[in-house]
């Protein structure tokens, strides 16, 4: 058992191959996504230190309550869309990393064109989400005058409500919810974005047959990995803006 | 290098149970997903009261940070594969990342250490929280006077 232990200890680090299993591309894709959930966790953490810093935050049930098509007050509805959209598209990319293990070249095209659909649905869906609270038009109360605000980096109608003229009105929320919010999903949003392009090569790669030339689809994996980072990602940001 | 790619020749055996095994976090995400949905409006309709109970608000999001890491640990085990790894390439990313332990109750801590001093002017004063917190108790014309 001991001797066993042993030969498998100088076996990984005897040197001739890696000594944690995995190619030189594969691990730097590691080293990279820990790097980038670094940036990722200082933007949430600064938020929540601001946020906790605050005696007035807003409630994100109202600010996030609208869906296409309607007028009804769903909160939660449109981001839990979002976000199933991008767990499906994470099983259809572990998917077609699966077929390139096969050497199945028919079936990595099917899952990764599959994956692409699934990332352009979130990004039209997070452009439909801004545009929404960008050019929105909600009362408050500046400067004892009524306005109507949309919500952006400068400007937040959700602060609390002051009686006006028999009325409960809006006034200036805290800036700092515009800023975090649009940087953060913004952040996201580019990450989903690249990595729409990034499937796309690995999709036109595929298609010319370069993986099968190279005798392994390696690659796939590489673009898998980052997928499902942009994946975990989410998750996180869907927890600190949405849900608490 | 390739020798470790290709190295994972597949057999149907071996196939049939990788892909169960994708689809069974699938549906564990989904299931997780649903559960947090459902927390948070609960949450949303204990906020329509006036006067909710706020320790029971903390802890249904307390509940959801819980599931939020499940989920991200099953992305990372199955989706992501790092469950099927080397155990030193496993620690040489676990354990950087434990320091954000650390980073949130920090940064969260200190945050809140300065809504007290700003409250109640470094000390020197009972807090004026719930005065913030409540302007309709001071006229709302008020804002306008001060330009």
């Amino acid at each position: 058992m001991e001797t066993a232990l042993a030969r498998t200890k100088t076996h990984l680090w005897g040197g001739g191959r890696s000594p944690f299993n995995v190619s030189y591309g594969k691990l730097m894709m590691w080293y990279f996504l820990m790097s980038d959930s670094f940036t990722f966790g200082a933007f949430l953490i600064s938020y929540g230190s601001i946020r906790f810093s605050l005696n007035y935050w807003v409630n994100h049930n109202y600010v996030f309550n609208e869906f296409p098509f309607t007028e009804a007050n769903l909160p939660l509805a449109f981001v839990s869309l979002m976000t199933f959209i991008l767990i499906f598209s994470s099983v259809t990319m572990v998917l077609a990393v699966h077929e390139g293990h096969k050497m199945n070249k028919k079936g990595v095209e099917k899952w990764l064109a599959l994956t692409i659909l699934g990332g352009l649905c979130f990004l039209g869906s997070q452009a439909w989400e801004w545009t929404g609270l960008i050019t929105g038009h909600h009362k408050v109360l500046v400067d004892g005058a009524i306005q109507y605000w949309g919500t952006t980096v400068s400007h937040n109608p959700w602060g609390p409500k002051v009686l006006f003229h028999g009325e409960m009105v809006a006034t200036p929320g805290p800036v700092a919810f515009g800023g975090y919010f649009f940087g953060i999903t913004g952040f996201h949003g580019f990450h989903v974005f690249t990595g729409v392009i990034i499937n796309s090569i690995m999709l036109t790669k595929t298609r010319l047959g370069h993986f099968e030339k190279r005798g392994h689809y390696e690659m796939i994996e590489k673009a898998g990995l980052y997928w499902h980072f942009v994946d975990l990602v989410w998750v996180f940001v869907f927890l600190c803006f949405y849900l608490i | 290098m390739s020798a470790i790619t290709t190295a994972h020749a597949i057999d149907p055996e071996h196939n049939k149970a990788q892909v169960k095994r994708i689809w069974k976090a699938f549906w564990i995400l989904l299931v997780l997903t649903i559960l947090e949905l459902a927390l948070g409006l609960t949450i949303y309709n204990i906020e329509l009261n006036a006067n909710y109970n706020e320790h029971l608000v903390l802890a249904l999001k307390g509940t959801i940070c819980i599931l939020t890491l499940a989920k991200a640990f099953y992305i990372i085990s199955i989706f992501m594969h790092l469950g099927d790894e080397v155990r030193n390439l496993i620690m040489s990313l676990a354990v950087p990342a434990l320091s954000f332990i650390w980073f949130i109750f920090a940064f969260i801590y200190d945050g809140n250490s300065f809504k007290n001093l700003r409250n109640t002017d470094a000390g020197s004063h009972p807090s004026i929280e719930n005065v913030q917190q409540h302007p309709a108790a001071t006229p709302a014309i008020k804002e306008g006077e001060k330009n």
